[in-house]
């Protein structure tokens, strides 16, 4: 299998090609307001890397988030335009899940805060055990002021950039034993990873309809916001002064 | 593919997520999902809601350009997409649409201005464009006068508007009258009824002075407000606001300067085809008047059917297209969306 893994809901756009039992090409730039110009170049030199063709992709996998809007769209049109083109199936994992899996694959086990950066003085936060079989969620992702978070969540060790952005609040930091600067931002390297293992365990994981008239379920964003939109005021200023 | 390359396009620059396929300069397809109905109740294009739309709409409207056009993808020569001006956000969900299709069918990729693809899609409406043309582009987000010499790759800027666009009056003045958004087709529509010279609303930037430093640019806020004025110095007096003559009034003083200024514009310029795109294009007092003084002023006058006016994706494929057929070399796969990308650079 080649598995292509993308995610842009972090400041990392990264993307990466998986055979099923490791990542055999990755490439990930930083860049928080530059998704789409760096996705597709980076999709294409891991194809070269791992000297692939995009006919030879048997399956894409996206991270849908939550993340800053604009960025977040950039990786879920691309992976599902990707699959539709080529039509394979199109996969999507909540970002936070690969995040606590990079924590898992870097040794990390016990109890663990995924925050990332939502703007707007918020955190999209959500609260995972790692075992020695693997990582789970416990409870739904939120976007909330780090302050406003449950009060053991802010003294779990913590990975994404929330304790680099709210240090006063998060106060369990980054994991120690672990090079912080790789749990920062998520690695579609740990995306692939943790897809093919739940792929492998029988797991079903959202699939994109590919039939005319299909729809995304599972491959919709996490926005956890709505859009800001306020009503047509029914009353307009006078021009008459 | 060199005589009749198959192009597909894809335009999200603002509400209309557009999906269109050209051989050559023949349209097969132009497959469009708006999502105007969901921005109504706001008076105006919510950015956000656009976005989040586009990206719905994106495989779904490809799937079925392919399937009406009876193309297969994997035939296709050239992918090209609106790269600006537009909605930042919007534009992203194209570009990276565009992007995934050329990297995973290895086909290359063109970064096409909208305003350009505006004039372009004329070619698979009219034919070859003469060259130079004269452009004027007018929707709800521009109104410009362009001297166009080649579409593909020099496109002049004469004049736009300085504060808002046309098709943005008329949704101003729409509100104000009561009537919905988007305001184009239901003033139209009111007019028909209505009287167009019962009140004489202003025509910004032609005389005077204001003619000589703007001569081919518009101004439209001045019109809107004196509309708000008029109607609300009635409502005031309490008497009933006809809406009819109101909407005709004002849509006379909108097409009367637009129609002057981009015949002005032919004649300074030695140009004997006059093509009229964008949203106000489908505008019928706009058509019936332009084409009065075109025939007046020995102009050729072009303006594609309402809905290649309209933002669509055939246009892009369009330009596209003229780019391929010109042999001008692919955009960079690391280009940009540029929400505010100038209309004379054609090609990101």
């Amino acid at each position: 299998m080649h598995l292509l893994a993308i995610d842009t809901s972090t400041s990392a756009i990264t993307v990466a090609l998986f055979d099923g039992s490791r990542v055999t090409a990755e490439s990930t730039t930083l860049d928080p307001r530059a998704h789409a110009e760096h996705l597709a170049p980076g999709i294409r030199d891991v194809l070269d890397q791992a000297g692939v063709e995009p006919g030879e992709v048997t399956g894409v996998v996206v991270g849908i988030g939550p993340g800053p809007f604009t960025g977040l769209r950039v990786g879920i049109v691309t992976a599902r335009t990707f699959g539709f083109a080529l039509g394979v199936p199109v996969r999507g994992l909540c970002s936070h899940e690969a995040l606590a899996h990079q924590a898992w694959l870097a040794g990390r086990r016990g109890g663990l805060l995924v925050a990332t950066d939502a703007r707007r003085k918020e955190v999209y936060a959500a609260e995972f055990t790692l075992t020695s079989t693997g990582s789970e969620r416990v409870g739904d992702v939120l976007v909330s002021r780090s302050t406003d978070l449950p009060e053991h969540w802010r003294v779990l060790p913590t990975v994404g950039r929330g304790p680099l952005l709210y240090p006063d609040s998060l106060l369990g930091g980054i994991p120690s034993g672990v090079v912080g600067s790789e749990l920062l931002d998520v690695s579609a390297g740990a995306l692939g990873d943790l897809a093919a293992r739940r792929w492998s365990a029988g797991e079903a994981l959202p699939t994109a309809a590919l039939e005319p008239g299909g729809g995304f379920d599972g491959l919709e964003p996490l926005y956890l916001r709505r859009p800001d939109t306020q009503p047509a005021p029914p009353s307009r200023k006078s021009t008459l002064g | 593919m060199a005589d009749e390359p198959l192009v597909l396009g894809i335009e999200t620059s603002c509400d209309e997520t557009g999906v269109g396929i050209v051989r050559g300069e023949r349209l097969l397809v132009d497959a469009i999902a708006s999502s105007v109905d969901q921005h109504a109740r706001f008076g105006g294009v919510v950015p956000e809601v656009a976005s989040r739309a586009h990206l719905e709409a994106m495989v779904p409207t490809i799937e079925r350009a392919c399937r009406d056009a009876g193309v297969a993808l994997r035939d296709v020569d050239a992918i090209a997409v609106t790269a600006g001006p537009g909605l930042a956000g919007a534009l992203l969900v194209g570009v990276g649409a565009a992007k995934a299709l050329a990297v995973a069918l290895g086909k290359p990729l063109y970064g096409v201005n909208h305003l350009a693809s505006h004039v372009a899609v004329d070619i698979v409406e009219h034919g070859p464009l003469p060259e130079p043309a004269m452009a004027m582009l007018v929707s709800g987000g521009h109104s410009s006068l362009l001297l166009v010499p080649d579409v593909t790759h020099d496109v002049r800027s004469l004049g736009a508007t300085m504060d808002d666009a046309a098709g943005e009056a008329f949704d101003k003045v729409a509100r104000v009258l009561g009537l919905p958004f988007p305001g184009g087709p239901h003033i139209d529509r009111a007019a028909r009824e209505g009287n167009r010279i019962a009140i004489d609303f202003p025509r910004g930037f032609t005389s005077g002075r204001d003619l000589e430093r703007h001569r081919f640019d518009f101004s439209f806020s001045g019109l809107k407000t004196a509309v708000a004025r008029w109607v609300e110095t009635r409502q005031r007096a309490g008497e009933a606001i006809p809406v009819a003559d109101v909407a005709a009034s004002f849509q006379e003083a909108v097409v009367d300067v637009l129609t002057r200024k981009a015949l002005l514009a032919c004649k300074e310029h030695e140009v004997d085809h006059l093509l009229i795109g964008g949203g106000v294009a489908a505008n019928s007092r706009l058509r019936a008047l332009a084409q009065e003084r075109c025939d007046k002023a020995g102009v050729v006058l072009r303006v594609p059917r309402p809905e290649l006016c309209t933002d669509n994706g055939a246009m892009v494929a369009t330009l596209g297209a003229q780019m391929v057929l010109k042999g001008r070399a692919p955009s960079d796969l690391g280009l940009p969306a540029d929400s505010s990308m100038p209309v004379t650079l054609v090609q990101a």
